[in-house]
């Protein structure tokens, strides 16, 4: 078994620490990673691309080839877009959020971005930031991505909120109850 | 297939830790990991008994620093025994020099050292580099060097491997998180049997990316041990020529051991192929389309470790019709190879355009190489996808001072604005557009120096705090003492930004007696605070400056608020 995802969006979205959650569930069930991100200037507003292989195998490159990825998470419709050359033809999903970030003048009109968005062949888009508030905190829009996206992964539900409370803990239980139930809220949106 | 291309552990264990394979690593430590490429080293050099370790912060070399400080503030490390901790020395310092040299002395001292840098850092701390290849190392001396092929963080992607031959010395090359623990152990035992500095040469990819790794027994540090007086440690001309020539003679023992780390397994006789450090994982990850297409498995040559293991490369070369080179960074082996009389057979690579002579390798990249057909994506939309370039923080002080300076030059005709390496370095994108140049650490300094010299007024040199302490202090000595007629304006936000927010060598509030010190007249050093709200003030103040004939400096002050943030959950 071999799954790949590509987790990407803008610096300071929570990409790394969504990254982390995953790759701790996938292991807690068994399986091998690799994680590979590029930081440094990119934490700055720029562009942020995480891959997460699992594999009960040992992966060998830590960056996924173009066209093989099974799941792009992306926490913004323009970054879904660019970061879609990953997808494989036949079996990749892409899970995006629709809120555009706007923090360039030349970004283009959004509902021609989920215009192309909704023309992939396997797209799940979700308002993750009305999900994260609703959830208590609009930080959290990435764990609706995340639930959205555990319908797909070979990761069990109950590994991925294990992995998510243990992530949170330290922030105390509002932050941890507010990432549960956007995880959940996301899963939901999927069903 | 991947575990036969492994590098051997039993060569990676340091002598007193048998490690084959899976040992519990004492007590409830537990035996495996996931880690960082960076984590990996510098876990590795722990597990080694390092003693020491000195670093300046540069991407994406950073985390071994941070991961040896966190330990020691944790009290704890991976497998480690806690009063190893504390001991451990493990500083941030004003640059890669004199991170270097600390580590040089803490080897004098019979105490294993690492010193962690990028790659650019090595240029600055070329001088012991180099030299401490002829001293007889007596502590084990391990220089971490990451290199960042495609520039993700770089002003350029030089390549170690060709610094590590330039000095003579040998330099591994791990290809996963694994080896570079096992190599960073195996480089200060290397480093201790041989009498010579190791580099550790790895890549952004590896140093950001993480797996499991399987640990070892950790082994206890060295004792105080000061270095035999046999004064070769003084490398006077009488006693240097004599330690060049041991440097020389060391060579020999330096081939033979890469010729052992290579891994040749031969299979068809079509196509043989080396692979060196992360390129291996490349490979590994196209092999089984590659077997497809052949109907067989090309030979494999995995290079670990320099010198080249030429002996190995002649092996392969007698077995093969023509060989692929995969190298990350220049086409070091691929050139060295043909040489000037060509190789015996068709060699391919980044130089023969088989691959990109710049930027970084990828899957994608090797598939094509190997001659793969690529991978179907998606048809690409009609829409253009504007780039997101990094840029400053909300609320980040660079873009008050940054608007500040802009307009106290809008009066006149001609100026320059000579910057540096930081995060100020953003303001060269818009809307700030406000600065010319941006070269290496402590350029701005003396360009803006040069640039008043040659007769350009007003002359600007915008520096950080951090930037200044590292290499700007020298070259402001010149100008104040030479009275060179330039404005240099310290950005000073207490911390390394870009690399994720270090605190900075010395404290703000040595900045202005340091200035003083150095002899720039106090009337002219003025302090600002960099908010928007001080705006009318602080233009003022520095169109003051831009007048005044001679050195002058404004100090543009205010927290960077990355670092308030992470000081604030501190």
């Amino acid at each position: 078994m071999n799954y790949d995802m590509i987790l990407c969006g803008v610096g300071g979205q929570g990409g790394i620490s969504v990254s982390v959650v995953v790759a701790k569930a996938a292991m807690a069930e068994g399986f091998r990673v690799k994680q590979s991100e590029i930081h440094g200037m990119a934490q700055r507003g720029g562009e942020v691309l995480a891959h997460l292989r699992i594999s009960d195998g040992e992966p060998a490159s830590p960056s996924i080839p173009v066209g093989a990825a099974d799941l792009v998470i992306s926490f913004e419709p323009l970054e879904a877009l660019r970061n879609a050359r990953w997808l494989s033809v036949e079996r990749g999903t892409l899970v995006s959020g629709i809120s555009p970030y706007k923090n360039i003048p030349d970004y283009p009109d959004i509902e021609a971005v989920l215009g192309e968005l909704r023309a992939l062949p396997r797209v799940l888009l979700v308002d993750a930031d009305s999900l994260a508030r609703e959830a208590g905190n609009v930080r959290a829009a990435n764990m609706v991505l995340v639930g959205l996206a555990s319908t797909l992964m070979p990761i069990s539900v109950a590994r991925l909120e294990e992995e998510t409370a243990a992530y949170f803990e330290r922030k105390g239980k509002a932050v941890v109850d507010a990432n549960i139930v956007a995880f959940r809220k996301g899963r939901d949106a999927g069903k | 297939m991947s575990t036969t291309l492994q590098y051997p552990r039993n060569m990676s264990s340091t002598s007193d830790a048998a490690a084959a394979g899976k040992v519990p690593a004492g007590g409830s430590a537990p035996v495996v990991e996931t880690l960082m490429g960076d984590e990996a080293i510098a876990l590795g050099a722990l597990h080694a008994g390092v003693s020491s370790a000195y670093a300046y912060p540069g991407t994406p070399s950073t985390e071994i620093m941070e991961s040896l400080q966190s330990w020691k503030v944790a009290g704890k490390a991976p497998g480690c025994p806690d009063a190893t901790m504390g001991a451990l020395l493990a500083e941030w310092c004003s640059n890669e020099k004199t991170a270097y040299e600390s580590a040089l002395g803490a080897s004098f001292a019979g105490r294993r050292a690492v010193v962690s840098m990028k790659h650019v850092g090595l240029n600055v701390a070329a001088d012991p580099f180099v030299n401490s290849a002829l001293i007889r190392i007596n502590g084990g001396l391990v220089v971490v060097v990451a290199d960042d092929p495609g520039m993700h963080s770089s002003q350029d992607e030089q390549d170690t491997r060709v610094l590590a031959d330039f000095a003579r010395l040998p330099c591994f090359e791990p290809a996963d998180q694994q080896e570079a623990y096992d190599m960073a152990r195996a480089a200060f035992d290397f480093s201790e049997r041989h009498e010579v500095p190791v580099v550790l040469r790895i890549t952004t990819r590896l140093a950001h990316s993480r797996s499991i790794v399987d640990l070892a027994p950790a082994r206890a540090p060295n004792p105080l041990r000061k270095a035999e007086a046999d004064k070769s440690w003084i490398l006077m001309p009488a006693i240097a020529r004599r330690r060049w020539r041991a440097l020389l003679d060391k060579q020999e023992a330096f081939h033979a051991h890469a010729e052992d780390a290579a891994r040749l397994e031969l299979g068809g006789s079509e196509l043989g192929i080396v692979a060196c450090g992360i390129a291996r994982q490349y490979l590994l990850e196209n092999l089984a389309d590659l077997e497809a297409s052949f109907g067989s498995k090309p030979s494999i040559l995995t290079v670990s470790t320099y010198p080249m293991p030429a002996g190995r490369i002649r092996e392969l070369a007698s077995k093969v019709r023509r060989i692929l080179v995969l190298e990350e960074g220049y086409p070091y082996v691929e050139d060295a190879m043909r040489g000037v009389f060509g190789a015996p057979v068709p060699v391919e690579g980044r130089r023969s355009g088989a691959l990109p002579l710049d930027g970084e390798l990828s899957p994608d990249l090797v598939r094509k190489a190997l001659g793969l057909p690529d991978r179907i994506t998606l048809p690409k939309g009609s829409l253009p996808l504007p780039e997101r370039p990094p840029q400053f923080c909300q609320g980040c002080p660079h873009g008050d001072s940054y608007t500040a300076l802009k307009e106290a030059l809008a009066p006149y005709p001609s100026y320059a604005v000579n910057s540096d390496i930081g995060c100020y370095t953003l303001g060269a994108l818009p809307p700030w557009s406000a600065i010319e140049s941006c070269v290496d650490m402590g350029a701005s300094v003396g360009m803006a120096r040069g640039a008043a010299g040659a007769g350009i007024f007003p002359a600007v040199a915008v520096i950080g705090d951090s930037t200044f302490y590292h290499s700007g202090i020298p070259n402001l000595v010149d100008a104040v003492s030479h009275g060179t007629n330039l404005t240099l304006v310290i950005l000073d936000n207490d911390t390394t930004g870009m690399t994720g927010a270090q605190p900075t060598i010395a404290p703000a509030s040595r900045l202005e007696p340091l200035l003083r010190g150095i002899g720039v007249d106090p009337a002219h050093i003025r302090q600002l605070r960099a908010h928007r709200t001080e705006h009318a003030a602080n233009v003022k103040v520095i169109s003051e400056e831009l007048g005044h004939e001679g050195p002058s400096v404004v100090i543009m002050v205010r927290e960077c608020i990355e670092w308030a943030k992470k000081s604030r959950k501190a």
